[in-house]
């Protein structure tokens, strides 16, 4: 436990040997996380992870199935915490705040960082519901109006609103496999956090639906940051401006996308994107 | 936001307080029983109590030998596992290792039936139908007897001999079954040389499940067997249970807290005792089959 | 030979089940030839009286459903409750493993004990008197071990998915608990909450025990109204050695029986409907 405080390496540090960065990539560090370890009981299954998440900015972790990329996800709203036997050493902080700190509030954490799971899980009740719930338990409406409005900017941001809109009260499981997918991203945008995480959004579904996922990230970046977790290579390159590529449970390189997929620094970094290993 | 933490620190307690309730309900039976009991035995010696043969409480001339509703209890019970156990076990067979699966799927649920029948329609049964039918073979049979609510006892306890039964057997892997049939040997073999003996301890379980269950059966009993104790080992003459005696003394007059009224918690504490020693038994039995086969 | 030996244990085996159904179908026919004639709209209008012929089961009836819907009041918030904490909350530690062990041996204790602790705990030391309450009471207890088995079954169903997506969303534990696991439970609950009210409706001895009267002929005012429930009616009449009264048992019998066969029907159609929804 470092008391000193760490100078945060701007960007231009990580990329020194390919060249100087666009400036819009340098954007405030929203996420530190400083030598993160994390233990399944006594497996750890993250070695020592240091990375910097930047605002407004997509950030995609890639790496082989089992490398820890979901699990690390899972670490930045406490997720890991409803299985028992789990342990985190290191530090995360969101804008400075602790997030492993004794007096956080995991559900205020929580409305602050968003998520969406791999395979759809759309709760077995109406659109409108889906979305509602979130805002009723936190409290977030006071009118029917006010809620009414609240569900449909969030499906608009979503992409979905105008398939929805004429059948909200139907039950939310007889849409598809992409449109529950953006169900659930409206249902996670509808508390409005500042970060959300993604952990394979597009993996269960077919191109065209992953299509429009993937330009519902890009248009969401503006005003949300955005990490996710991939194991489609083409997907991080499309999709993301910063890479992170992760191997074992350690993180090996990180970088702009185009760097990583184009010149990276290490030997492993390169053997994965060219598919020679993983 | 803290609240939250608070509110939900309660509701947690509330819900174990709920759940700790089976412990109290242990610590409640345990306790009254054990209380009356205890008062019971200030005026009865214990020795009397368990080993006399004799019992007249509600008589001028009272004997508190408990030994004979233990017999008359056995005597049904004895009865009832000769007809379940085997009936029981073999039908599990036939279904474990014989059936197709459209005939368990109509048969199962149809022997459930029976183990949902009210226990005084059997006593019904048993009283009215069974009795008169064996008096035709059997004259000497008496009206009341442990013959005929013990063959309906029998009766109402094989579905759950056979349902744990068919459950041990169908945990025992597949490919047991299959080296034995490799090497030549009927269904039957398999059944009886492999099979049975590989799930010995679940089925060993649910027979002790089952004598459990004929020793604390009460309305067949009350019905059937009649309301005199007496030590024997005649199938056909009438007997009283342990159970049947609880229910003779809450259905007469018998005031509280006199030593007439303590005689029903001394059975129900000895009774309690048996059938917990058996059900622990049994548990044992069935924690250990899963550990060979899990 | 030996084709031949296993054929006969093949038959000997099938017999068995053969004899078992041969005997419930007895069984069966010889109630409904007993009693079908004496079932008519006054048997179940009529209170119990001395004479046969004028005797009937409705006393017994409201009796009965008195306390059926009583046990399951007290039943099934006790009993969900139990459940959740069990499934929910403290799934490893060993304090729930010792309620757990505590549960399945209540399961196998026999009813007459039930009776017993009613008597002592809730007649007597509560003071509860030989009343609705004292009999629902000791039956709930009864009931408790069947409705937590098939509350955590019903629990176990609903998958994680839900529960993640709850609480990433900032929900606490009873938030998410209370309004996505429960509702999605509640078919499960209501199959298990009536398959153990439909045993508990057939149960006599503890209720005999803690003083349900064989003959009071009046349908109870009040939850603390001395009672009886027809099983025991059943058993009054069944130990009068007139013909006429075992007449009048068979038909108590019928009335007993079809209500059995009313819930577990609905426990049933509860149970399909899910099913079918669950699809969806």
């Amino acid at each position: 436990m470092t008391g000193a405080t760490r100078t945060v390496p701007s960007l231009s540090g990580v990329v020194a040997r390919g060249g100087q960065p666009p400036a819009s990539l340098d954007t405030p560090v929203k996420i530190d996380v400083d030598r993160l370890n994390f233990y399944y009981g006594e497996k750890r299954a993250l070695d020592g992870i240091s990375i910097q998440i930047r605002t407004n900015l997509v950030t995609a972790f890639i790496g082989p199935s089992g490398c820890g990329k979901s699990t690390f996800l899972r670490t930045l709203n406490r997720m890991n915490d409803i299985i028992p036997g789990t342990r985190v050493e290191g530090k995360v902080e969101i804008d400075g705040e602790a997030v492993y700190g004794s007096n956080l509030d995991v559900v205020a954490l929580r409305r602050r960082v968003g998520m969406v799971f791999q395979k759809s899980n759309p709760f077995p009740k109406s659109i409108f519901e889906n979305i509602a719930y979130g805002l009723r338990i936190n409290g977030l409406t006071r009118t029917k109006a006010e809620m009414a409005e609240r569900v449909e900017e969030s499906l608009r941001q979503a992409a979905i609103w105008e398939e929805v809109k004429d059948r909200l009260h139907d039950s939310a499981l007889a849409l598809s496999g992409g449109q529950q997918q953006r169900l659930c991203i409206a249902r996670a945008l509808a508390i409005r956090p500042e970060i959300l995480l993604m952990d394979e959004p597009a993996s269960a579904l077919d191109p065209i639906a992953t299509q429009r996922i993937e330009e519902l990230i890009y248009d969401l970046k503006k005003n949300y940051t955005i990490v996710i977790v991939t194991h489609n290579m083409q997907q991080a390159a499309r999709v993301s401006d910063l890479t992170a590529f992760f191997w074992l449970g350690r993180l090996v390189e990180f970088d702009r996308t185009d760097k990583i997929f184009t010149a990276p620094a290490e030997k492993l970094t390169e053997d994965y994107v060219t598919g020679r290993c993983g | 936001m803290k609240s939250t933490g608070i509110l939900e620190w309660i509701i947690e307690k509330l819900l174990f307080t709920c759940a700790a309730l089976s412990v109290l309900t242990t610590a409640g039976i345990i306790s009254v029983l054990a209380f009356e009991t205890y008062e019971f035995l200030r005026e009865v010696p214990v020795l009397e109590f368990l080993t006399g043969t004799e019992w007249t409480p509600l008589f001028a001339n009272q004997k508190f030998g408990v030994l004979p509703l233990v017999g008359g209890t056995l005597l049904v019970s004895a009865i009832a596992m000769v007809v379940a156990l085997p009936m029981g076990l073999l039908a599990a067979i036939y279904l474990s290792e014989y059936s197709p699966s459209g005939f368990r799927r109509v048969v199962k649920p149809i022997l459930e039936i029976l183990a949902g029948v009210p226990t005084v329609v059997y006593g019904y049964f048993a009283l009215t139908f069974v009795t008169p039918l064996l008096q035709r073979f059997l004259p000497e049979l008496s009206g009341f007897n442990a013959l005929s609510p013990g063959l309906v006892m029998g009766l109402m306890i094989l579905p759950l001999v056979s349902s744990l039964s068919e459950d041990a057997m169908r945990a025992v892997p597949r490919g047991l079954r299959e080296g034995s049939y490799a090497l030549g040997a009927t269904r039957m073999q398999t059944a009886l040389k492999v099979v049975v003996p590989a799930a010995f301890s679940g089925i060993t379980a649910a027979f002790i499940l089952a004598v459990s269950r004929a020793i604390g059966e009460t309305m067949i009993v009350a019905i059937a067997a009649g309301q005199q104790p007496r030590l024997t080992a005649s199938p056909f003459v009438p007997v009283e249970t342990m159970t049947a005696y609880i229910v003779q003394v809450s259905l007469g007059d018998t005031p509280q807290g006199t030593l007439e009224y303590r005689t029903i918690f001394a059975v129900g504490m000895l009774l309690f005792l048996m059938t917990f020693g058996l059900n622990l038994i049994s548990t044992w039995l069935r924690e250990r089959f899963r550990e060979e086969y899990a | 030979m030996k084709k031949r030996l296993d054929l006969l244990f093949q038959i000997a085996s099938l017999m068995t089940l053969v004899i078992a159904l041969t005997a419930l179908g007895a069984l069966v026919w010889d109630i409904i030839s007993d009693g079908a004639s004496r079932l008519s709209l006054s048997f179940l209008t009529n209170i119990a009286s001395r004479n046969a012929a004028e005797a009937g089961v409705y006393h017994a009836l409201m009796g009965s459903i008195w306390v059926i819907a009583l046990t399951g009041a007290l039943a099934l918030p006790i009993g969900v409750a139990a459940a959740i904490y069990l499934e929910e909350y403290g799934t490893r530690s060993r304090m729930a493993r010792f309620i757990e062990l505590n549960i399945s041996n209540l399961a196998a204790v026999p009813s007459i004990i039930y009776g017993l602790l009613g008597l002592g705990l809730f007649v007597r030391l509560m003071g509860m008197g030989q009343s609705v309450m004292a009999g629902a009471a000791t039956l709930a207890l009864l009931a408790l071990p069947v409705v937590i088995l098939s509350t955590r079954e019903a629990l176990r169903t609903v998958p994680n998915t839900i529960r993640e997506g709850s609480y990433a969303l900032g929900a606490t534990k009873w938030q998410t608990i209370w309004h996505q696991v429960l509702p999605m439970a509640t078919p499960g609950v209501l199959t298990g909450l009536i398959l153990a009210l439909s045993r508990a409706i057939g149960e006599t001895a503890p209720l005999i025990t803690i003083g349900a009267l064989t003959y009071i002929p009046f349908a109870p005012d009040t939850v603390w109204s001395k009672f009886t429930v027809l099983p025991i009616q059943v058993f009054n009449w069944v130990s009068r050695p007139q013909a006429e009264f075992k007449t009048n048992a068979a038909a108590g019998i019928l009335v007993l029986l079809v209500l059995l066969l009313s819930m577990n029907a609905v426990a049933i159609v509860v149970r399909d409907r899910h099913q079918r929804q669950g699809r969806a």
